[in-house]
């Protein structure tokens, strides 16, 4: 299976320059794709717990740069407390160094273990446009092809918007995040933005089967058609083509323009979304600003065969770094979710309710979120949450 | 900046209207009704572009048009999706034939208007005429498409020049450059690089930078901290978009698109507001206020703030707020409202004509 996911990176980035040298073996390979697919139906259900021996998880933890670190300590620290049968492989990852070592050693262990948790990783602007981002780099590598956050609104946060319920499904390896930029002519810049009707039907494909198994009603595809014809054209199509294949779910598509405004006006009225990846950053990151914060909301990235973890927003926060006042909802919720990935359901429930436990009852808030409390405080409350659950824990 | 005043003969100026779709044309109607009551010296001269049709001709004319009398108001254009890709938005082709390269969206909290944040007043200068919207789409290998977004040095100093000029004029503080150039490096780092230049001569006013995500992240929890923030193409759509959802709706926020020689005015957002068409529903504010910078842009800054002012007058009066507003008054009270606002004023209105005509 993983040789299969390296195929497609390949011909992914080969075919727009070859023209139709590689035409046949795209063809090929696209039907590899489409008789694999149909072979081995990949819900989330059916991928294996990868890296268990003996009953304990192996799982490739990369700390990353700025709030990372301490927020991944203190995610250890309370899986060591509730006895939770993960270990983390720690890898790290420089960000100032040139080299692609780093991030090929962090990939292999990915691949190794199958499932990561990981911070944001820092694009250094001083180094060349040659060197990649790093985030970027893993998530084409792994093929993650798919982002989900989920943007629920919280009881214990207040914020202006109500009874916000949208999940957002984000293409997370093509669209305008291709990194293929070039100046031909001195200060004209041409950046292309890729769409592919393999990756459109993809992640299309994904959005549905997740709210049909979520029981979602609605389907929201965010676009930019009537500008870029060819290119959101192609990918409402996609969208459309898997819809009609799902009768109990009500399909429609909405202007990007138009979806911010109504999203800060009226977000109560979206319930799946679906878009290419620079539109999904832009929307989630509003959604995120409506539900309370990027201190909240946990993001994934799922491909065929791995699973990647890490806070939805996607931030570095270094201007908070090491002063104990970050908010570890944020990557405790994506711990979870990581938990329920592993089919470690028990666990994660119990360090769900404890962390919104924490958020919504106790109140114990950070300054994100206009409290006073630090993170190590909040962790502490969690913990004691789930002490007083009555489950095994180690004694500290 | 300053602009001749064009077309002006016998004191009259002579203005293109496009009335364009779905609202375009009850709204430039009740412009045009506006104006005849209050005596603005400003004649209309109205181009229909019909956008079913595949041919170039209708916005070549307006075009003609636009170039003969150096100002326009226009509606927004539908671009019908029935048509083949090579049809082209007849909006994005007016702007860069006629090089409106500056997009400029006034935000301000209204009084009258109740809306989660308050004391919002950002104004967004948009790149307007390449970034994401060159229209350069082309499909090498079935299933692949390939959308160029094109960057340029000369546009970017342009607009970069154009921001910090309009900051300088009206006595702003700060501007914030929004990008994503950790991701698309060469594009919007040109982009990035070429407002840093322009912003060196500029040391009165602070320049900084944030990515796009956080912007609008930031833009919904605090968007009180910005100013002027400037961009390329498609953020400044995403962003006026949510600062315009921010302070009350799409029928309050006008839009005004500058080029060295030319203007074009139109509602900020560029709705075309097809289902609400022609059920005297829509709100007339933003035609109307676009309608005012359009009479500044023409040296009548007397019937400018007359007109203007009737209108947030107006707008306080929460028993006439339209259905985007949450209230139930139909386009033509608010009108009716506006005029009787600036009747009572005092200066020389068709008060006579008022039974007849309207």
């Amino acid at each position: 299976m993983a040789s299969h996911s390296a195929v497609l990176s390949v011909s992914r980035f080969m075919s727009p320059f070859w023209g139709g040298h590689l035409g046949n073996t795209v063809k090929v390979f696209g039907t590899t794709l489409t008789s694999h697919r149909t072979k081995v139906t990949l819900t989330r259900e059916n991928i294996p717990p990868p890296a268990k021996y003996g009953g304990r998880h192996t799982v490739t933890l990369i700390p990353g740069d700025g709030i990372g670190p301490e927020l991944l300590n203190h995610v250890r620290e309370v899986f060591r407390f509730s006895c939770v049968p993960v270990d983390f492989e720690v890898v790290h990852v420089n960000s100032a160094l040139e080299t692609d070592d780093d991030m090929n050693n962090a990939i292999t262990a990915i691949r190794r273990n199958g499932v990561a948790l990981k911070g944001n990783i820092e694009t250094k602007h001083t180094l060349p446009p040659s060197v990649k981002s790093r985030n970027n780099v893993l998530r084409t590598s792994l093929d993650l092809f798919a982002n989900v956050m989920h943007c629920q609104s919280l009881p214990g946060v207040q914020t202006r918007h109500k009874n916000i319920d949208i999940m957002i499904i984000r293409e997370n390896t093509e669209g305008e995040y291709s990194s293929l930029e070039h100046e031909s002519v001195s200060g004209v810049v041409e950046c292309l933005k890729i769409i592919t009707r393999n990756n459109s039907l993809r992640i299309a494909d994904y959005a549905f089967r997740l709210a049909r198994e979520q029981g979602r009603q609605r389907v929201t595809a965010v676009h930019k058609a009537n500008i870029m014809k060819l290119g959101d054209g192609l990918f409402l199509q996609c969208c459309r083509e898997v819809a009609s294949g799902y009768p109990d779910i009500t399909f429609d598509s909405m202007i990007v323009d138009n979806t911010t405004m109504q999203l800060v006006s009226k977000p109560q009225q979206f319930d799946v979304m679906v878009m290419p990846n620079l539109y999904g950053n832009v929307v989630s990151n509003v959604c995120a600003g409506l539900v309370g914060g990027p201190g909240l909301v946990p993001g994934a990235n799922y491909g065929q065969v791995y699973a990647v973890f890490e806070t939805a927003t996607r931030n570095t926060g270094k201007s908070i770094a090491d002063r104990n006042i970050a908010n570890p909802t944020a990557m405790l919720l994506a711990s979870c979710m990581m938990l329920d990935h592993l089919k470690l359901n028990g666990y994660a429930s119990l360090i769900r309710n404890a962390v919104l436990t924490t958020m919504n009852e106790t109140r114990l808030h950070t300054a994100d979120l206009g409290g006073q409390g630090t993170t190590s405080e909040v962790v502490q409350s969690v913990m004691r949450v789930i002490q007083s659950k009555g489950q095994l824990i180690s004694e500290l | 900046m300053v602009f001749p005043p064009p077309a002006r003969y016998g004191g009259r100026h002579i203005v293109t209207l496009i009335p364009g779709d779905g609202i375009g044309p009850e709204l430039a109607d009740h412009v045009q009704k506006l104006f005849r009551f209050c005596c603005v010296p400003v004649d209309f001269e109205v181009v229909t572009v019909d956008s079913t049709m595949a041919s170039e001709d209708d916005i070549s004319n307006a075009i003609v048009a636009v170039r003969r009398n150096g100002v326009a108001l226009k509606g927004n254009i539908d671009t019908n999706h029935n048509l083949p890709p090579s049809h082209k938005s007849r909006n994005n082709l007016l702007r860069t034939r006629l090089d409106l390269y500056a997009n400029v969206v006034h935000c301000q909290s209204v009084p009258g208007v109740r809306t989660r944040h308050r004391n919002v007043d950002i104004m967004i200068i948009r790149e307007n005429t390449e970034g994401e919207y060159s229209s350069l789409e082309h499909e090498n290998i079935p299933g692949v498409v390939e959308c160029l977004k094109i960057i340029t040095r000369k546009k970017s100093l342009r607009i970069a020049d154009y921001a910090f000029r309009t900051a300088r004029e009206k006595g702003r503080r700060r501007v914030t450059a929004v990008h994503k150039a950790n991701i698309i490096k060469l594009g919007d780092g040109l982009f990035l690089e070429c407002c840093k230049e322009v912003a060196s001569g500029y040391p009165e006013i602070s320049f900084d930078t944030m990515i796009v995500d956080n912007t609008t992240m930031q833009l919904v929890s605090r968007p009180q901290q910005f100013d002027v923030m400037i961009m390329p193409n498609l953020y400044g759509n995403v962003v006026s978009n949510v600062c315009t959802g921010l302070v009350g709706g799409p029928g309050l926020v006008p839009g005004a698109n500058y080029a060295e020689d030319y203007a074009v005015f139109e509602m900020g957002t560029r709705n075309t507001g097809k289902s609400i068409a022609n059920c005297n529903t829509a709100n007339p504010t933003a035609m109307l206020l676009a309608s005012c910078l359009l009479l500044d842009h023409l040296k009548l800054h007397a019937y400018a703030s007359m007109i203007r002012g009737a209108v947030l007058s107006t707008i306080t009066d929460t028993q006439l707020h339209t259905a985007d507003l949450g209230g139930k008054g139909s386009t033509s009270d608010v009108v009716q409202s506006i005029m009787s606002a600036i009747q009572s004023t005092g200066p020389h209105t068709l008060g006579a004509y008022n039974k007849h005509i309207l």
